[in-house]
């Protein structure tokens, strides 16, 4: 496992004092992204300023738009003409963007939202951290979908896990939503990509056999994706539709259409989630965490190591789609499995499911403030007292 | 080795510019770094906070928390973090806007310095303040480099500002060694 990925980087010959929003914005360019519909918004606002500087001199589109719902809009149009498209929001922004990213589930039109996390709901708390919007980024639209969520937890990550999110927007055809907690958005930490290897780029494939059939029930899931204006003529809707792309109501076609666009990322979790895996070999202690709060898990586990506890760290890199079944088998026979939380234990519901009766704690904080180790390691150490262990 | 600092005062006095800074430097000389804020939804008056970690190895947890060294420009900035310094650390506060009352622990090291006055008169440029501390902190604790501080300000500002900053800096820290 990639170490620099949950921490800072040190001072190297290249290295620069980076901020998680500017890597965000520089991973977006370097995946391709050719167009930004956004409306700004604390604590996302840098993105937005680093892509309207950027992107005029790289010949590709900055939009900023009336309202969210509007940026959504055009990022849709965007995408449906070839563009690889993003905006950058929180979650005031996020809220109304919800109708469309039915639309675009539905539609099957690759975006990317980056949502800086702030303290809700409503206005909330604008420059604070809460890792609020978990459940509304995979339930926040009507009706069933599948939706692809990462969380990053150091600036080096943001920078590739934006890439991650384009490439997979791409290759799934479906908004991909980077759940950034404000604090590693407005973190600023050393970052040196230099000695990299080049990351991979994936483009929307528009490849095909014969007649261009738009929603194509293939054997992936997904169909390829011919940009309107690119010669075929074919119909967009939000409405249930055929392989054709018109309305159906066919009990049998509307079936296998739900399962299609449900599928093709329910059926791919073994490619798509990533985890980070730490000290858990011969851990009986396992801290589930992701995004900020994997920062100060880790930290936890180091002092609990050192008081002779064997404790390891689960990071969840994807959130959605949630990985049941592999969380369920990396937890298996642990005396305790807590989950540290900057909320009121969104997907600790999950965690909850996937774990059944196995001794789970979650630790919720939700005052505007990043879990501190200590607090993390006070509720183990309690919990361990409670259940008759040593301490 | 782990050095906390915090840099405390009123928005629009250039605290976080002042705390970026300081983790910019502190990674050309090599350390690693993290640099993060809290401040209110207002970008001008009401109160700001930057802080730094420096570290010789991984920072995980980013914040900072019992800071090594204290910088106050405001009163409401010395209520709320004084108490929070550790034992033997380093308070500096500008003698004309921060009033003590003793929060501080005893072993603190108190630097009341003429901070924003410095600028005002001196500089002829009260934006400058923050260099200004920023050149009594480095002065008082020397944990980053001259020549990283003078490389992160040439990063952070345009050619025409610069020599003003690097002379706020310079003095900042003449400021420090008159104290010491």
């Amino acid at each position: 496992m990639s170490e620099k990925m949950t921490n800072s980087c040190k001072g190297t010959a290249n290295v620069q004092l980076m901020q998680g929003n500017e890597a965000c914005a520089m991973g977006a360019i370097k995946a391709g992204a050719s167009f930004f519909g956004g409306y700004p918004i604390t604590p996302s606002t840098e993105i937005a300023e680093y892509i309207a500087r950027e992107f005029p001199k790289l010949g590709r589109y900055f939009m900023q738009m009336e309202d969210e719902i509007a940026s959504i809009g055009a990022m849709i149009g965007a995408s449906m003409v070839g563009h690889k498209a993003f905006t950058a929001t929180s979650g005031p922004g996020f809220s109304l963007m919800q109708e469309l990213i039915g639309y675009a589930a539905v539609a099957e039109v690759p975006l990317v939202i980056i949502n800086v996390m702030r303290f809700g709901p409503s206005t909330g708390l604008p420059t604070m951290p809460q890792s609020g919007d978990i459940m509304q980024a995979r339930w926040g639209t009507h009706g069933d979908h599948s939706i692809i969520a990462l969380s990053p937890s150091s600036v080096t990550e943001a920078y590739y896990m934006t890439i991650d999110a384009f490439n997979l927007a791409e290759k799934y055809r479906t908004p991909v939503v980077l759940l950034m907690d404000e604090k590693v958005g407005h973190l600023r930490e050393g970052f040196d990509i230099s000695n990299d290897p080049e990351p991979e780029i994936f483009d929307r494939v528009s490849a095909h056999e014969g007649k261009y059939v738009p929603f194509a029930n293939t054997e992936s899931g997904v169909p390829p994706f011919v940009a309107l204006g690119q010669g075929e003529r074919y119909h967009f809707t939000g409405l249930t539709h055929n392989e054709a792309g018109f309305y159906t109501s066919d009990a049998g076609k509307v079936s296998e259409f739900m399962q299609r666009i449900c599928g093709k990322i329910e059926d791919h979790v073994d490619e798509i989630a990533q985890f980070e895996l730490d000290a858990m070999d011969d851990a009986e202690i396992v801290i589930m965490a992701y995004g900020a709060v994997a920062r100060s898990a880790h930290e936890t586990v180091e002092s609990l190591r050192n008081a002779g506890h064997k404790v390891g760290l689960l990071r969840l890199k994807t959130i959605w789609p949630f990985h049941t079944d592999k969380v369920r088998e990396l937890c298996a026979g642990k005396k305790l499995v807590a989950m540290p939380e900057m909320n009121m234990g969104q997907l600790a519901v999950m965690a909850k499911a996937a774990l059944g009766d196995m001794p789970f704690l979650p630790i919720n904080q939700v005052d505007g403030r990043l879990i501190k180790p200590e607090t993390i390691e006070k509720a183990i150490l309690d919990k361990l007292a409670e259940m008759g262990g040593d301490r | 080795m782990k050095y906390e600092v915090r840099f405390s005062g009123t928005g629009g006095q250039g605290i976080i510019r002042c705390a970026v800074l300081l983790a910019e430097a502190a990674l050309y000389d090599g350390y690693h770094a993290a640099q993060s804020q809290v401040y209110g939804p207002e970008s001008r008056g009401g109160s700001s906070q930057g802080e730094v970690v420096i570290k010789d190895s991984a920072i995980y947890y980013p914040k900072v928390v019992c800071p090594d060294v204290l910088l106050c420009l405001s009163q409401e900035a010395y209520n709320k973090y004084a108490a929070d310094i550790v034992p033997g650390g380093i308070l500096i506060v500008d003698e004309h806007f921060v009033q003590r009352t003793g929060i501080e622990a005893e072993s603190v090291k108190v630097y009341e310095l003429p901070i924003v006055v410095t600028a005002q008169d001196r500089l002829q440029n009260e934006m400058s303040a923050n260099v200004v501390a920023l050149g009594a902190i480095v002065g008082l604790t020397e944990i980053v480099s001259d020549e990283a501080i003078e490389r992160a300000l040439a990063n952070n500002f345009k050619a025409k500002v610069l020599p003003g900053n690097l002379e706020a800096y310079r003095v900042g820290v003449e400021l420090a060694r008159a104290a010491k």
